[in-house]
This record gives structure tokens, C-alpha cells and sequence, in this order.
């Protein structure tokens, strides 16, 4: 480790990280997300339209991706309220932190067909 | 003139009144580059803030994500007449209402906090964070008129 920094490295570092970076991913989603609801007041055909993007294959692994990012994001974010309110939170933040990468992986893995199967049928065919 | 002073490897020195050591300052000293004392709490609200909200919008979010884009269908069942139904229903609206203020603040916070930490330049910060204010408000007064002004047989 190089000295004079603040970066520890391992799994603190990292998931402080990847809290940070899934964050700023969903924030500018977000933004996205009122605009294009916004377009229920311009008329029902611009909302459908734009909503027909949401319904293609790229986007439908782009919104995977969104939930990555926000499963992880609220996740690691009960394990931060852990590790500050509970007296042991720091002592097991390494043991959660592997706990949320399970649970992650089990939510993405029953997320992937809801969320990736209709992409998957208009590529593939019925 | 004292020799020692001249040694510049720490180890063959031996500081004493005459010789001190040199001064590290602690890392956390007041300097002239230090803001001003806070007199208020606002960080600490924001802190707070973060957690209460952010246990919020765990349900408030991931249920959200169910119905939009698992349950009936997926993505595929979101059109004008499916927003007009969810809003037919104070419930739905007061929900997303709740979930836009909450999500568009911690997200707000949060973005502050990675200015502060990454922006070193006085000037770039306070335009990055003026720009991330007029941004945060203008989604949220829009998204709330959205909601309130919703008209379901809009032509």
C-alpha cells in the first residue's frame, strides 16, 4: 500500500466503492426515469412511445443492470445502519458484507427471468 | 556551530533542549485553509437522514421493482392505461409521491457528499453542487406536479 492514503483495500474499501458507484447509477436513473414519466402530461402516444424503448432487448439488460445496482445499493446500505447502530456491526462487517453478496446473487438470479425473459423471446423466438 | 543540527538521517540524531525534534503537525490541526467552526447540527441531520430514508426506500423501491418490471408480465405491461389505473389509487400516488421526495433527497445528499469528497477546487465545487441543486429540485417539482396534475383522459 502506498503511503500518505486513506484506502485500506479489501472488503471495507471495496464496498464502500460499489456503494458509491451504484449511488451515482441509480441518481442518474432516476432522473431519467421522471422524465420520461413526465410524458403522461404531454399525451398517452408520447409515453407509449418512449416506454416501447424500455421494452427492447438492450434496454431490458440495461435495466438487469439497474437492479444490480440497486439491490446492492439497499443491501449494503442495511449492512452500513448495521455496522453504525449495532454494538457489533463492526466486528461482523466483513461476515454481513458476504451475507449481502449471497443474498444479491440469489435476488439477481430470480430477478433474471421476470426481468430479461421477454428480451430472451424476441430474440430467440417464442 | 552544533553539528547535530546538520544530521539529517533521524536515527543518528539525539534530540535535546538544544536540538529539538522537528514539529509534526497533527493531522488535524486548525490552519488558515480550515473552514470555520460549524454552528450547526446540518451534518448530522443528514446523516440520520440517509438511514431513516434509506431503510424507507428499501421497501418502498424494491416493491416498486416488483410490480414494474416482475409481476404481470414485466416491463411488458407498462403503458399510459397501466399508470392510469396504479394512479386511479390515492394509495399508489401517495406512494410514489413519497418514494419520488425520498429518492431524489438521498440521492441529492449523496451526490453532495461525492462533490465534496472528489471536487478539490473551491469554484468547481460550488457550481458542481449548485448545478446538482437546480437539477434535484427541478425533478422533484416536476415529478410531483406529474403526479398531482395527472389527467387520465388527456387526449
Amino acid at each position: 500500500m502506498p503511503a500518505g492514503t486513506l484506502y485500506r483495500g479489501r472488503e471495507g474499501m471495496w464496498s464502500w466503492v460499489a456503494h458509491r458507484v451504484t449511488g451515482v447509477t441509480v441518481f442518474f436513473f432516476l432522473f431519467v426515469h421522471v422524465l420520461d414519466t413526465a410524458l403522461v402530461r404531454v399525451s398517452p402516444e408520447a409515453y407509449d412511445d418512449t416506454i416501447a424503448v424500455y421494452k427492447t432487448p438492450i434496454v431490458a439488460v440495461m435495466e438487469y443492470g439497474l437492479v444490480a445496482a440497486v439491490l446492492f445499493h439497499a443491501l449494503n446500505g442495511l449492512r452500513v445502519i448495521a455496522v453504525d447502530f449495532w454494538a457489533r456491526g463492526a466486528r461482523y462487517q466483513r461476515q454481513m458484507l458476504w451475507t449481502v453478496v449471497g443474498l444479491w446473487a440469489l435476488t439477481m438470479a430470480g430477478a433474471a427471468y421476470p426481468v430479461l425473459g421477454h428480451a430472451f423471446r424476441e430474440l430467440f423466438g417464442s | 556551530m552544533n553539528k547535530a543540527i546538520e544530521t539529517t538521517d533521524p536515527a543518528d540524531a539525539t534530540y535535546g533542549p538544544d536540538h529539538p525534534a522537528p514539529v509534526i503537525e497533527p493531522p488535524r490541526a486548525r490552519t488558515g485553509r480550515s473552514p470555520r467552526t460549524s454552528r450547526t447540527n446540518y451534518e448530522l441531520y443528514g446523516w440520520v437522514f440517509m438511514r431513516m430514508s434509506g431503510i424507507l426506500l428499501v421497501v418502498l423501491v424494491i416493491t416498486h421493482l416488483l410490480i414494474q418490471l416482475v409481476l404481470d408480465g414485466g416491463v411488458s405491461k407498462v403503458s399510459f392505461a397501466f399508470v392510469a389505473g396504479r394512479w386511479a389509487s390515492p394509495f399508489w400516488q401517495a406512494w410514489d409521491l413519497i418514494m419520488l421526495w425520498l429518492a431524489m433527497l438521498h440521492g441529492g445528499n449523496g451526490l453532495r457528499t461525492i462533490i465534496n469528497d472528489y471536487a478539490e477546487r473551491d469554484t468547481t465545487r460550488f457550481w458542481l453542487k449548485m448545478l446538482l441543486y437546480t437539477a434535484t429540485v427541478f425533478t422533484v417539482l416536476l415529478g410531483t406536479l406529474v403526479i398531482f396534475t395527472f389527467d387520465p383522459n388527456i387526449s
